[in-house]
């Protein structure tokens, strides 16, 4: 069996920060540690008028992709409450196809160790 | 929806769906969820994939209510001090008999002695409380004098008053398919081609109810985004055009676009013609308003201009949203005037994927209305500030914020005595300007009541009677977008815990209703009240809300083809001339000039060049965080640690000249006050705009006085001036201020603090008059052609029937429409 994974299609992530309150009450994490954090690349003028500002959740060390609510059937909690349903979890190779039809702003966390 | 919204669970707990709306607060979406609780404590927060608009999705807000609802700080009984104690932390506990015993006797006395005017009952902004702090203050208290203390009701009440006046209809909102079930795939839904944000952040505000990541839905279908704001936003990077205007200058740009519209024959010719009224009036205005003219005025360019005028008008269909900055702006009238122009003559009005608009009564607003049946007409008559500002009090059925501020402090015409405020923080930077004046006026009120779920900077100045609020988990009730003036969604609050023993808004409504006006109030309990509202409307009682979950009422476009939006019955809009009034019949009896004009902010480089030469930046405030709704949710550690300080967006040129660096606090000071702020360097703002982020107070300092929760600390709002409203009454300029930066080597260099002997200072009203009289210039053209012009006679009476105009512009209590409640 293939490993899973967590794609993020940053493209429509708006910051909102809902992932990482989500899995901070998955994780029962206190404050200063996160299983999920946001990331922010810019925003940076990169030509006059045009900025360039992603938000990129990124699971930390402390993710598990939400094991105990994937056996239960249920989405890892993040991909859940997305404000912007820009979460994907799933194989890694149906990460890979659906991630090759959404453009440059796309990335994978895989769950290998 | 499954019908089951209550479930045991094997572990003992109970899992109960429910629909979200506040306290703690957020606009009435009503995003779905299902609650768990287990031995009295809420454990679990999961979003409910069976709600047809959230599908499943969650806000950190919602997600973080366990941290909310089980805070040690939240005041779940009720509380009394002293009056001369204000300011002190010293409360007792208290039965809700005993704080009745306090309260009910001394309305009793004040009706009694100095007249139910006395009393005036504040509301706040987004709140569940917008549906029942009316009712609170016409039905169970018996006072004209409810109050939304906003300078200018610069927040949704504008937007609504416009509508009215322009369309005749209810609140007009971006088509999103919120009505359908299959949601997009229905085959009547066209997706919008454009969507023009203007003036407001959706994604993070979910404005009145409209559930704001519906744009990403939308724009992964293929949607595109035009963005007009000050700041570069995170949705105008993954927008189509971005217009970043100067602050305040909105106005301006909307006739820029008409212009182009009209002048190059892009208008729907066949809705002007048949659904509007004064085109040819508007056509001349907009010749004002070239595109190089414009440019000047906006800094937005020229090309833009003519590019965004015309994608609006050559794509079909197209949707708008206007903002709060269409209310937090002395000219915002005409902003909105123009923007719903636009609307117009790109045909996008009532059609699918255009701009919805609500139909004339708003779902269970008739109850709202009639509470007002418990006021005699003489009583009614006393409402503050309702004659002097009659476009105002037509469509609000309140008091006028700036008068009720100036009567606080002169006693006339009549003293009032007596403060109710219901769930409104409104010392906080959310919705008060001079919230020193409002403060040190309040203080001379015999007895102040405040409904509340913490101990905020407000109740700890100024309460007498603290009555705690259940939150949105903790009590049943029913959430409505739009407030009801475009139902989209209307879902079930079902109570799956309750903390202490707290009392929700219209538990108090009729509690304290039975004990002072019983007839009012013929409800057995709160479930019996919903089953009698909603009965009428939907066909089902509570319980049957309670099982369909969400209620989603149907849909008709072009209701004015069929004779929808008029109680007549007739086709057209349910305005003066039965058209989409482009040249405003009502406006111009009012004094204001009949058309959409452009004026300068009240402070600018423009209007004030002296002023600004001491002040040279342009202050905007108010754009919005996730983590919190307005003042609220300061004191949560979860949403603390993500946004930890009042921040201020500088460009990183500005911030170099000023010396200052990422994260240093900073100074913000202008004639009317100053506030502190932690600076964010940023491109997203103009090097001549800075952005100060409302709402801040701090929970976890000193709450007595003089620190009161640091209240003054990062108060935007004391640089925000007191009536600096519109001639019609309506907005404020929060968003277009001028101030300069400083910078501070920590955050103690300064306290800010009310002066031991502030008043109300002469200098704020010696500059209001001035700029009163001012002449103000716009660049590029002769000062007259941009500026208010008194109200033409253009417009004669006699071609609508002075009779007809005389009614409408009359305030009759029964024909107001339903009133409406803050954005």
């Amino acid at each position: 069996m293939s490993a899973n994974g967590l794609l993020i299609h940053y493209e429509y992530c708006s910051g909102c920060s809902s992932c990482v309150v989500a899995c901070k009450n998955e994780l029962k994490l206190p404050v200063g540690k996160n299983g999920i954090t946001l990331l922010q690349n810019g925003p940076r003028e990169i030509a006059p008028g045009k900025i360039e500002w992603d938000y990129i959740p990124t699971p930390t060390a402390l993710c598990n992709m939400c094991e105990d609510r994937v056996k239960a059937g249920k989405q890892p909690t993040c991909v859940h409450h997305c404000l912007s349903k820009c979460m994907e979890y799933g194989p890694l190779e149906e990460l890979a196809k659906s991630a090759s039809q959404k453009g440059r702003k796309v990335v994978i966390f895989t769950s290998q160790s | 929806m499954k019908k089951e919204w209550k479930t045991a669970n094997p572990d003992g707990s109970v899992t109960v769906r429910t629909c979200g709306w506040s306290p703690p607060g957020d606009h009435p979406v009503g995003c779905g969820m299902r609650l768990t609780v287990k031995d009295g404590k809420l454990i679990g927060v999961e979003g409910d994939e069976e709600h047809p608009i959230t599908q499943g999705r969650l806000c950190p807000r919602c997600l973080d209510l366990p941290e909310y609802v089980h805070h040690p700080d939240r005041i779940i009984y009720p509380m009394k001090r002293d009056p001369k104690d204000r300011g002190k932390d010293k409360w007792t506990k208290i039965t809700w008999d005993e704080a009745w015993d306090i309260i009910v006797p001394k309305i009793k006395q004040l009706k009694k002695d100095h007249g139910a005017e006395s009393i005036v009952v504040f509301g706040g902004t987004g709140r569940e409380a917008c549906l029942y702090y009316y009712p609170l203050g016409f039905a169970s208290i018996g006072t004209p004098n409810v109050c939304y203390p906003w300078s200018g009701w610069a927040c949704y009440g504008p937007r609504c008053a416009i509508t009215d006046y322009i369309l005749g209809a209810g609140y007009p909102e971006v088509d999103y398919a919120g009505y359908f079930k299959d949601r997009f795939d229905d085959p009547n839904y066209v997706l919008p081609k454009y969507y023009v944000e203007w003036g407001k952040m959706a994604l993070y505000s979910n404005p009145d109810g409209f559930f704001g990541h519906a744009i990403i839905d939308m724009m992964k279908r293929g949607t595109k985004v035009i963005c007009v704001d000050p700041r570069m936003t995170w949705l105008g990077t993954r927008s189509d055009t971005v217009c970043q205007l100067r602050p305040g200058t909105d106005s301006a740009l909307a006739l820029g676009f008409i212009n182009v519209i009209i002048n190059e024959e892009l208008y729907d010719k066949d809705f002007v013609e048949n659904w509007t009224y004064g085109f040819d009036d508007l056509k001349e205005r907009a010749q004002q308003y070239d595109p190089e003219t414009v440019e000047k005025i906006t800094w937005v360019p020229k090309e833009t201009i003519i590019d965004v005028a015309r994608k609006i008008s050559m794509n079909h269909p197209c949707t708008f949203q206007w903002g709060l900055a269409t209310d937090e702006n002395p000219n915002g009238v005409q902003m909105g005037h123009a923007i719903l122009s636009l609307a117009a003559l790109t045909g996008n009005l009532d059609v699918p994927g255009g701009i919805t608009l609500g139909p004339p009564a708003a779902l269970l607003g008739k109850w709202r209305v009639e509470t007002r049946r418990n006021l005699s007409d003489e009583l009614w008559d006393k409402r503050i500030g309702a004659k002097e500002w009659p476009a105002l009090s037509t469509a609000l059925a309140t008091t006028h914020p700036d008068e009720t501020l100036d009567t606080l402090e002169s006693g006339k015409p009549y003293k009032l005595r007596m403060g109710w405020f219901n769930s409104s923080n409104f010392l906080t930077p959310t919705c008060s300007a001079q919230p020193m004046r409002w403060y040190k006026a309040l203080k001379n009120l015999e007895l102040n009541v405040v409904q509340d779920t913490f101990m905020t900077p407000t109740a700890m100045a100024l309460c007498d009677v603290f009555l705690p609020l259940p939150t949105f988990a903790e009590h049943d009730g029913v959430v409505v977008t739009h407030f009801g003036r475009n139902c989209v969604t209307l879902g079930a609050i079902n109570e799956a815990l309750r903390c202490g023993d707290t009392r929700s808004d219209i538990e108090v409504c009729i509690e304290l209703g039975k004990k002072l006006h019983p007839d009012m109030w013929p409800y057995e309990n709160v479930q019996d009240f919903f089953t009698q509202q909603l009965k009428p409307e939907l066909g089902v009682d509570w319980n049957g809300l309670a099982e369909m979950g969400v209620y989603q009422p149907k849909y008709t476009y072009k209701k004015y083809e069929k004779g929808l939006l008029r109680a007549d019955g007739e086709p057209g809009f349910n305005t003066v001339t039965g058209m989409v009034e482009l040249s405003s019949t009502l406006f111009e009896a009012w004094g204001d000039d009949p058309l959409p004009y452009f004026k300068e902010p009240p402070y600018s480089p423009v209007s004030t060049p002296e002023l600004a030469e001491e002040y040279p930046l342009i202050l905007t405030t108010g754009a919005r965080k996730p983590t919190s709704f307005h003042s609220e949710h300061r004191q949560l550690s979860v949403l603390r640690e993500i946004d930890p300080y009042a921040d201020v967006e500088i460009h990183p040129d500005t911030a170099a000249k000023l010396g200052i660096k990422e994260g240093d606090w900073v100074l913000l000071e202008n004639m009317f006050g100053k506030a502190k702020f932690k600076a964010k360097l940023t491109p997203i703002v103009h090097p001549k705009v800075i952005h100060a982020a409302h709402g801040w107070w701090y929970p976890e300092s000193n709450g007595e006085e003089p620190n009161l929760f640091g209240v003054w600390e990062s108060n935007t709002n004391s640089l925000v001036p007191h009536k600096h409203i519109g001639k019609l009454g309506f907005g404020c300029p929060a968003k277009q201020m001028i101030c300069k930066a400083t910078k501070l080597n920590s955050f103690d260099e300064v306290t800010v603090t009310v002066p031991e002997s502030y008043k109300p200072d002469v200098k704020p009203e010696v500059l209001e008059a001035e700029w009163k009289a001012a002449k103000i210039a716009s660049p590029g053209s002769s000062p007259e052609a941009l500026y208010c012009t008194e109200s033409s006679e253009k417009v004669a009476a006699a071609d609508i029937g002075v009779e007809k105009l005389k009614v409408s512009v009359t305030v009759e209590k029964e024909n107001i429409p339903a009133e409406v409640a803050g954005d």
